[in-house]
């Protein structure tokens, strides 16, 4: 587990629905290391690194990485294994 | 409610700037004009974009502290040493002024009257954002659902919205509240003087057979600790909502 200063997926709510169209941080996503399935929500993510980095709450393992280098904005979907774009 | 999967495209709003609160020394409320908002609930937050003269751009996410109201939209800001956003927000912006805002953003930790209670609202620092937006929304919808609030803050003077949040307790009936002091408190401080614990949740907390939906904001070491001990109590995990937040990035 980490033990790094993180905060939680809500504040990647924004991006998310810019990347998928929807409200996502209710919606449910799947480590692609260990299986484990949370709310987007619920992730941990990382805001002190170069990007924003969001882990897997269980395994730590990295779902996804935002960078930004103006004007470019890089999704890296990383171990997301999956994502449900309608509320279970 | 928001759960829904209609598609909806996020745009940047230009907001201006129609009020500024000072809530304490390191706390300032910014009532924000956005028209086109499409509305919100309690507990959503926004993003707030900032463009330099060179282009440069500053993104961040602030809770919203007030119900829906029209197309105003009100957020606090809490100082964050060395942050990029947080000082031009409570130090530079003026009346007058505009800023890019899009939302409302989240899905999940949100309250409206519908979803009843008893509500148990647990916030430390600037957690109290969210969780004042459904007071708020509490009161102000004329709900009669039981609401217990308590706040953690450092001192006195850091306690946000102290003076409303003492008076609605005083005045609307079903709604109690209490904060907690961790580091230092004035004589003659009637409120509790520690950390939330689990001793201070089982006391003046809803108990886990009275099925409260609890909302816990803060920063991660608080909401871990806060939703780790209403578990222990008995509180089903679905039942017990938190956002957190760091003192990174502000």
């Amino acid at each position: 587990m980490s033990t790094e200063a993180h905060v939680d997926g809500n504040v990647l709510g924004g991006m998310l629905m810019e990347m998928f169209g929807a409200e996502m941080t209710d919606r449910r996503g799947c480590c692609g290391d260990c299986g484990a399935i949370n709310t987007m929500g619920s992730m941990h993510v990382y805001v002190d690194a170069p990007g924003d980095v969001m882990r897997c709450p269980d395994c730590s393992a990295v779902l996804l990485v935002l960078t930004r280098i103006e004007p470019v904005v890089r999704v890296n979907l990383a171990r997301l294994a999956w994502v449900e774009m309608t509320a279970d | 409610m928001v759960g829904t999967a209609v598609p909806r495209r996020l745009t940047w709003l230009l907001a201006e700037v129609v009020e500024t609160i000072d809530e304490t020394a390191t706390a300032r409320s910014i009532v924000l004009h956005c028209p086109g908002w499409s509305g919100h609930l309690a507990g959503q937050h926004v993003d707030v974009r900032l463009t330099a003269e060179d282009g440069y751009q500053a993104q961040r996410s602030y809770s919203i502290a007030t119900p829906l109201d029209s197309e105003n939209v009100t957020i606090t800001v809490e100082l964050v040493d060395d942050g990029e956003v947080s000082p031009y927000l409570i130090e530079e912006l003026r009346v007058g002024d505009r800023i890019e805002v899009r939302g409302p953003i989240g899905g999940y930790f949100v309250w409206e009257p519908d979803l009843g209670g008893p509500l148990q609202l647990i916030g430390g620092g600037s957690g109290a954002v969210p969780l004042m937006a459904m007071v708020r929304a509490r009161v102000g919808a004329g709900s009669d659902t039981p609401v217990r609030y308590l706040g953690s803050a450092r001192s006195v003077d850091r306690i946000l919205y102290r003076e409303e949040l003492e008076r609605l307790g005083g005045e609307i009936e079903g709604l109690s509240v209490l904060q907690t002091l961790t580091r230092e408190h004035p004589e003659g401080w009637t409120g509790l003087t520690r950390r939330v614990d689990v001793a201070m949740l089982e006391a003046h907390a809803y108990a886990a057979d009275e099925d409260p939906l609890c909302f816990v904001c803060g920063p991660t070491p608080f909401v871990e600790a806060v939703a780790t001990a209403l578990v222990a109590l008995g509180h089903a995990a679905e039942r017990v909502k938190t956002e957190r937040f760091g003192p990174t990035g502000g």
